[in-house]
Formats: C-alpha cells, structure tokens, sequence
C-alpha cells in the first residue's frame, strides 16, 4: 500500500528542489548583512537610545512625530529635491544633447576617433572615488587659500564669494560639484543606446526634409526611452541616497544648507547620539526611495505598454 | 545598477564601433561644424580643469602658489607634498587595504552572486521573480538603514574595526546587483546544453562548473571588475566600520586628513592626485572589458 503513495510523492518532487541549496550560501550572507539589520533598524526607530550598552526606552512612534516638527529633517528632503536635479535633471538633459551631437554630428564630421576622445573626458570624473573628487573640490573653492577665489582675486574681484561657507552658496557650490561628477555616466549609456537606433531611420527623414533637431526629438528621443528610464531611476536612488560628496565638501553646513537625509541620520547615530532618531530618518528615507523607485519603474512599464500598443 | 553614481564605464574602448560612422562626404562642408565641436571642446576642457589644477598644484611650492597661484607651471618639481601626504597617511598600508578588501570582495561577491543565479536562472526556482524583486531592492536600500545594526553586531562578534566586517558587507551588497544581473542571464542559457550534460550523467555540480561557468565568464570578469572598483570607491560603510589608521582605505585616509594643518595646496594636490592614481590605473587596464559590460547591463 505506501509503496505507490511514495512514487507519486517522489514524481512531484519538483525539478528545482534540488537547486535549492544553491542559493542557502547567499540566502543567509543576505538575512545577516541586510534583512536582519534592516529590521533591526525599524524596531530601534521605536525607541529612544544613545547607542552602545545603554537601555532602550520605548517611545512608539515618537521619534517619527518629532521629525514631523524637526525642520532640519524637511530642510534635507528639500535639499534632496536640488540633489536630484543636479544628478538627474541637468545631466541626463545635457547628457542627452553631448551624446547625440558627438554620435550624429561630431561623430560623422570628424570621426569616431574625436567623439571616443570627447566622450572619455566627460567621463573621467566618474571613474574616481567620490570622495577624492570632494576633497579637492573642497580646496578649490575654499574661499582663502582656494585656486577659484586666488584666480578671481588675480582678476581683480575684490570680495569673491565664500562658495562652501556662505549658506546662500553652499548649496549651488555643491551642485555644481555633483553635476561635474555626474555628467559622464548618461552621455556614455546614452551614446550606446545611439548605436542602436536604426540609421535609415534617420536618413528618410533626412530625405524627408527634417532638420537635426527634428530628427532628435521624433527619432533620436523615443527610441533610447528604456536606457533614459534606466539613468533616470538608477541617478534617482542615487541621488536620494548622496552622502560622500556631502561629508567631504561641506558637512551638511552652513547652517544645515547642504543638509540631505543620508548625513542627518549619520549625523544623529555617531555625533548626537541619538540612535533611535537617526534610524527613524534612514527608516523615511529608505521608504522614500522605494517608493520613488516604485513610480519610475511603473511609469517604465506604461510606457512600454503605450509603446505596444501604438505599433 | 543602484551604484550609478559609481558606475564604471567605458570610454576610448569601443572606437571600434565609433570608426564604423565614417565622415561622409556631404556633411563635409559648413563652417557650423567647427563652432558644434568648439562648444564639445569647451565642456571637455570645463571638465578637465580641475584635474589640470591638481596636476600643476601637487608640485608646486606654497611660496610659488601664493606667489604665481594655482595656473603658473611650477618652476621647479617640489615633492614635499607628495613625501608629507605619503608619510602622514603611511600610503602603502592604505594602498593594501583598499586593494586586499576590493579584491576578496570582487572574487566573492561574484561566487555568491553565480550560485544563487545558477538556482535562480537555471534551476528555475519557486518564487524565482520574488527573489530576483527581494535583490534588486535591497540594491536600492540607502546603507544608513544597515549601519547602526551593523556596527553593533560586528562590535558583539569582536570585528569592530575589522575589514572582516566590510568584506562580508559588500560581498552581500555587491552579489544581490549581481545576482539581479546573472540570473537575467543564465534566464537564457541554452537548455540544449544542459540536457546534453545531463544525459553524460554530469550532476548539478559538475554541469556548474564544466558547462554554465565556462560560458558565462566573460560577464563574471566584467563583474569582478565593478565590484572591485565599487568597492575601492565605497565611502560610508568603511568610514563608520574602519576607525584606526592601520585598517582605513585610501578614500577615508584623504577624507580624515580635511582640516588638517598640514594640509597645505601642495600635499592636498598631491594626496588627490596619489589617491585616485590606483582607480585610474585600473580603469585602464580594464577598460576594454568594461565596454562590453556595461552595455550589457544598460538595458536589463
């Protein structure tokens, strides 16, 4: 009698079982270093601690109610918003101007060879650690001993700004810095997507009649829409996550100009010692940031359904 | 790919596929072009400036540069700057520990992130667009939601201050964008060759090793190569985790010298310029494998 119930129960054994501990290795690597501390992260958010082997008091949503109020919290999130439009919005529109006049119209007057070369200049900051690019930004433009106001001065402007410790300055000192960084990586993704565009494409309009600028925006633009979403969304997290360059540039100063969430928290866990807040503030941002991320990606698939549906 | 800004990418490497659009003869004419490629050459050299008043400025003397400032050409070669950056930070030791961490996390991060794709992308397992969903977020998560458990527990286990604990961090950071990346390609890994093994009576194991992984190296080289430049640019995590001069990374050991008295014009050049060397050596020697990875992973 069992013996039939045992082959039935090996035949649907199912085909993937037995890749199964495959993955163990990387399942648990990944509950140690991100799920479990992930969770922890949440449930301290709960209490108010100083860190180490000091008790936790229990205050609920206490700490998120007081970031409510907290104007430096929302002064960072509004400083996200510059973040993003100096990772994202700036270089993704100029990225997207640099790759298509170095594809279709240096490219094709002067060479491949000029193009690669330009290309590889406006990626050069990309390839070097952010912080090495914060610290030597940071001494160009200290406002004293700093090569900007040294030539300023050399040119005869009396009183160059102090552009990281002035608070009006700081902020579009910083974005400036980050868009320098940032602007290499859409023109190179942008300039591979442009290899895939179908020239006769362009070459019927072309005969058509269309200008450059005719043929960009109804060819060029809809046809590298998924490598825009891609830069779009991975510069977005990114930016929502920018700590490095604001550590080394300004400290989140002056008075908490350049302030951004990611170096509030930091701010909060190993300076203030208020651990439980700091994690309330990387709770909002991680929440944030999923739910950006979940807005782009679902206005990706639109778009592509859009797409589908047109042809 | 969370890690943009980090993004390693190519650059004079695919010349080849650039030489392909040739200066056709038509667009030969106008004088418009010129002013298109002054206004490409004016950002190029936007760009480049600050790398130029590095370069000037790393040998240069101090009385020099309040003399003729940061544009004059140095009269001489003065290397105190590099000498003091180079004693002050030991830069052998940091040079060895930002190459010893990168190096063991780029070789694991992409063990790990080649067996949970075998499972994911070959063995097809239950739940495989969760799990693949579950990596891909936790690629976006912002690092401060991890650090204080983190640093607590690597203080409970005796690795506080221990490149240990980084190493095992970004192996798992590192393996969850390339296990996201892998499993999308080992999705479609020709299953003719599979069943051919299979029918040689070659076990899960051996078909891993002896037909997927010869297959697919290529993408673990490009791999092995953004985690070990993620890694080396990485500047948060070792920040809180490394607290002592002999375990620090050369990013943090230039950031922890803001500040100091010491750091006058010439050894802040020569520290920026000493410290982004490595990265600029790797990126090209590698560049050329580079070229094909990241156009590769562009349209995942």
């Amino acid at each position: 009698m069992p013996a039939p119930v045992v082959t039935r129960a090996r035949r649907r054994r199912p085909a993937w079982l037995p890749y199964l501990p495959y993955l163990i290795p990387g399942a648990v690597l990944f509950v140690v270093v991100i799920g479990y501390p992930l969770f922890t992260n949440v449930y301290i958010s709960l209490y108010s601690w100083r860190g180490g082997l000091a008790p936790l008091q229990w205050v609920g949503f206490g700490n998120y109610a007081e970031l409510w109020q907290d104007s430096a919290f929302w002064t960072s999130f509004q400083n996200s918003v510059a973040m993003i439009i100096a990772m994202v919005v700036v270089p993704t529109l100029i990225g997207l101007v640099l790759a298509a006049v170095l594809f279709d119209y240096l490219g094709r007057r002067f060479g491949g060879r000029a193009a690669a070369v330009l290309r590889a200049t406006y990626y050069l900051p990309q390839i070097l650690p952010v912080a090495v690019a914060g610290v030597l930004w940071n001494w160009i433009l200290n406002s004293q001993t700093g090569a900007l106001n040294v030539i300023l001065r050399g040119l005869g402007v009396e009183n160059p700004p102090n552009w990281l410790g002035d608070p009006s300055a700081a902020l579009p000192s910083v974005m400036l810095v980050l868009i320098w960084v940032q602007i290499g990586y859409p023109v190179v993704i942008f300039m591979a997507a442009l290899q895939r565009v179908d020239p006769e494409l362009h070459e019927a309009a072309e005969l058509d009649g269309a200008g450059w600028w005719r043929r960009f925006r109804a060819i060029t633009i809809p046809q590298i829409r998924p490598e825009t979403f891609v830069v779009t969304l991975t510069c977005t997290v990114a930016a929502l996550k920018v700590f490095g360059p604001i550590y080394v540039l300004t400290r989140g100063g002056p008075e908490s100009s350049t302030l951004v969430p990611s170096y509030y928290s930091y701010l909060n866990f190993f300076d203030k010692s208020r651990v439980g807040y700091g994690a309330a503030v990387a709770t909002v941002l991680t929440v944030v940031i999923i739910l950006v991320a979940a807005v782009i990606l679902s206005l990706q698939a639109r778009a592509e359904r859009r797409e589908e549906a047109g042809h | 790919m969370v890690a943009t800004t980090d993004t390693a990418a190519p650059t004079t490497a695919s010349t080849g596929d650039l030489r392909a659009m040739r200066p056709g003869a038509r667009h030969r004419r106008g004088v418009a072009r010129w002013f298109v490629l002054a206004g490409a050459v004016v950002v190029a050299l936007a760009m480049l400036a600050p790398f130029v008043i590095m370069v000037l400025n790393a040998v240069k003397s101090p009385a020099e540069y309040s003399q003729d400032g940061p544009l004059s050409l140095p009269s001489h070669l003065y290397l105190d700057g590099v000498l003091n950056f180079w004693n002050r930070v030991d830069f052998p030791v940091k040079l060895w520990n930002s190459f010893f961490i990168s190096a063991i996390v780029a070789v694991a991060g992409t063990l790990i992130s080649l067996l949970n794709a075998y499972a994911i992308g070959i063995g097809r397992i239950k739940g495989r667009l969760w799990i693949v969903m579950i990596f891909l977020l936790a690629n976006m998560l912002p690092q401060e939601a991890l650090i204080y458990p983190l640093f607590d527990m690597a203080r409970q286990v005796g690795l506080s201050n221990s490149q240990w604990s980084v190493i095992i961090i970004f192996t798992v950071i590192q393996s969850a964008f390339g296990t996201y990346l892998l499993a999308s390609v080992l999705g479609t890994f020709p299953p003719a060759l599979l069943e051919a093994a299979a029918l040689d009576g070659a076990g899960r194991w051996r078909i891993l090793w002896n037909v997927v992984f010869p297959i697919v190296r290529p993408t673990l080289g490009v791999l092995m190569i953004f985690f070990f430049i993620w890694t080396w640019n990485e500047f948060f995590i070792p920040l809180v985790m490394l607290t002592t001069n002999d375990t620090q990374t050369i990013p943090i050991a230039l950031a922890s010298l803001q500040g100091d008295r010491m750091m006058d014009a010439p050894t802040t050049n020569a520290g920026a310029l000493i410290s982004l060397l490595p990265a600029l050596i790797f990126f090209l020697l590698f560049q050329r494998t580079l070229t094909r990875g990241v156009t590769a992973g562009a349209v995942k």
